[in-house]
């Protein structure tokens, strides 16, 4: 529905966007997640015209809504979108959500009602009749939503609609949207900063990264098949260490990481450079005689031992350090202290390879 | 010191009294100020949106020349109207100088800069958020300007109340357009607080002029209230 051609966006000397290319299909929740800076916000102010993109195209339904400027209002009136900061205008509730309604030319009666049917939906029945800059963030952040969403748009944009809002705001608003596609069956794309919600939320997700998508792909390839160091850092794979692969034969590869021995699933073949990404849920850390069939099983030292809500982090330096998770209860019970000698394991399975080490790489594993 | 005392406990004899005079200074200072600050306000806040919406060579220069002229002296208006209407003048042949006509001429250039400037920066504060609300909500550009005037309808409301603080209280290029006369009728006297203030005073009529001073005192702060009570409404 959603087509990105190569979007890119200069802001002076300053490059956003460098070529984002991808695709978002009708109906479905797109995440563009990314740390701040990537270029988020810039990515979907262009696909709702607020800004132009220096190259490449945007297309919708097939039309590039950026080359026809007679047609901008009616490409804009599609869409709605929802911003970061919650703005309102200073009047009533009612009068905000009616703004869009307005500029359509719709009819008083028609207009009461879809308004009244917008705040039920958003869960502000009632609150018609206050001022709008009287509510807290979240209330006005619903009542942009309930704004955007009565003009019945067929793409929802979403800019970081939760960043400042409190925890119980920010689970509304979630409700919201998935309530929203699949009831009304808007097509929504919102970016985000926090993974979590892109993977909550999303059908799928576009890692936006130095300005391009570093991948694409459902919250389950990206959090377990990240497609770069990069992407397997931000989606929070706290073990990722670099090698070469020194035996790759039937699906199956040896890596050579800094003198440590790593078994993993792998297509790579021998001499390969690969990146190895284990999240830390996956080790296993126990007494150094423990014997793990065919499982890695690295000795190593405890370097340190950091809380962390109701767990604790450990890191092993087993020639490479490798950090798990593991409860208060589990350390008390493996007497685990800094300088202690453990085992570190993990199956052959629980190592994501990504091939080629090039920092931006796009290979998959 | 004790003259000051009798001429304020005369001055409020005046007022209370409401004396004719004075009262009848007193509306045509409103009348011929509020004028002037409608007028300016016509021109003021379209010119004000077309600068701030528009985008041009120069933007800044001509927005820098408008602060500057919110100093503009009033004598320097007076002047120049002065010049532009006197007998020998390119408008003499419509015999304005020394009427109301001509005051109300005198003090809506005055206040143009400074309402067109406020208005800007008016236009200028609204939250960037709200223009690109009303773009993505799909106004036309003429629903955007309506829109966002709406949204600094009460800094520009305060633009206006600047324009006719400034008019009001300008003595300058009144009495050198306006004559500061006293005339038969009160359409074609051209006498207002400031001009009268200033003539009283050099004749020695101190509790006179206290008491146009006070009603000239309660007008400003009369506008004020009233912006204020708009304002947090």
């Amino acid at each position: 529905m959603i087509e990105l051609d190569s979007v890119s966006k200069n802001f002076g000397d300053t490059t956003v966007l460098a070529g984002v290319t991808g695709q978002v299909n009708r109906g479905e929740i797109f995440a563009v997640i990314g740390p701040s800076g990537a270029g988020k916000s810039t990515l979907l102010r262009l696909i709702d015209l607020l800004d132009t993109p220096t190259e490449g195209a945007i297309r919708i339904n097939g039309l590039d809504i950026h080359a026809d400027k007679g047609r901008r209002l009616s490409i804009r009136r599609m869409m709605g979108m929802v911003f970061q900061k919650p703005a309102v205008f200073n009047t009533t509730v009612t009068e905000n959500v009616a703004v869009g309604l307005r500029f359509r030319g719709a009819g008083r009666s028609e207009i009461r009602k879809m308004v009244e049917d917008a705040l039920d939906m958003v869960g502000l029945a009632g609150y018609g009749d206050r001022k709008a800059r009287t509510l807290s963030g979240g209330e006005m952040q619903r009542v942009a939503l309930a704004r955007a969403m009565v003009i019945e748009p067929e793409v929802l944009l979403m800019d970081e609609p939760t960043a400042n809002l409190d925890p119980v705001s920010v689970a509304m608003i979630e409700d919201l949207v998935v309530r929203i596609n699949r009831d009304l069956g808007t097509t929504i794309v919102f970016s985000t900063h926090d993974m979590y919600q892109g993977q909550r939320l999303a059908h799928r997700i576009g890692v936006l990264m130095d300005g391009v998508f570093s991948q694409v792909g459902t919250p389950r390839e990206v959090f377990t098949l990240p497609a770069s160091r990069e992407v397997a850092r931000f989606v929070g794979i706290e073990n990722i260490v670099e090698g070469g692969v020194v035996e790759g034969e039937d699906g199956t590869a040896v890596v050579d990481a800094g003198g440590v021995r790593v078994r993993a699933r792998s297509p790579a073949s021998t001499g390969e450079r690969v990146t190895l990404c284990i999240r830390s849920e996956d080790l296993r850390i126990a007494a150094p005689s423990m014997d793990t069939p065919g499982r890695n099983s690295l000795p190593g030292t405890v370097t340190s031992i950091v809380p962390r809500g109701p767990f604790s982090r450990v890191t092993v330096d087993c020639g490479v350090p490798l950090s798990s998770v593991l409860s208060w209860k589990a350390v008390d019970v493996l007497e685990i202290r800094e300088g202690s000698r453990v085992s570190v394991s993990f199956a052959p399975e629980s190592v994501h390879v990504v091939r080629g080490v090039n920092h931006r790489g796009s290979g998959r594993g | 010191m004790y003259e000051i005392i009798e001429g304020f406990l005369e001055a409020i004899r005046l007022i209370v009294t409401l004396d004719p005079d004075v009262m009848a200074i007193a509306a045509r200072s409103i009348i011929i100020s509020l004028t002037a600050t409608i007028i300016a306000t016509l021109f003021a806040v379209p010119l004000g949106a077309a600068i701030n919406f528009g985008t041009f060579p120069g933007k800044k220069s001509l927005i820098n020349l408008i602060q500057t002229l919110y100093s503009l002296p009033t004598v320097v208006v007076g002047l120049l109207i002065f010049l532009l209407i006197s007998r020998v003048g390119p408008f003499g042949f419509l015999r304005l100088l020394f009427t109301p006509t001509a005051m109300v001429i005198a003090q809506t250039v005055l206040v143009l800069p400074i309402m067109t400037g406020l208005t800007i920066s008016a236009l200028s504060g609204v939250d960037p958020v709200i223009r690109d609300t009303l773009y993505s909500l799909g106004a036309t550009r003429l629903q955007f300007l309506i829109n966002i005037m709406k949204e600094a309808r009460f800094a520009i409301l305060a633009a206006v109340a600047v324009g006719f603080g400034r008019a009001i209280s300008e003595v300058g290029a009144a009495i050198l357009v306006g004559g500061n006369i006293m005339a038969s009728s009160f359409a074609s006297s051209t006498r207002v607080l400031t001009t009268a203030i200033s003539l009283e005073t050099s004749m020695g009529n101190i509790s006179q002029s206290i008491a146009l001073g006070i009603v000239l005192l309660v007008i400003a702060l009369g506008v004020n209230l009233a912006i204020a009570r708009v304002q947090h409404r």
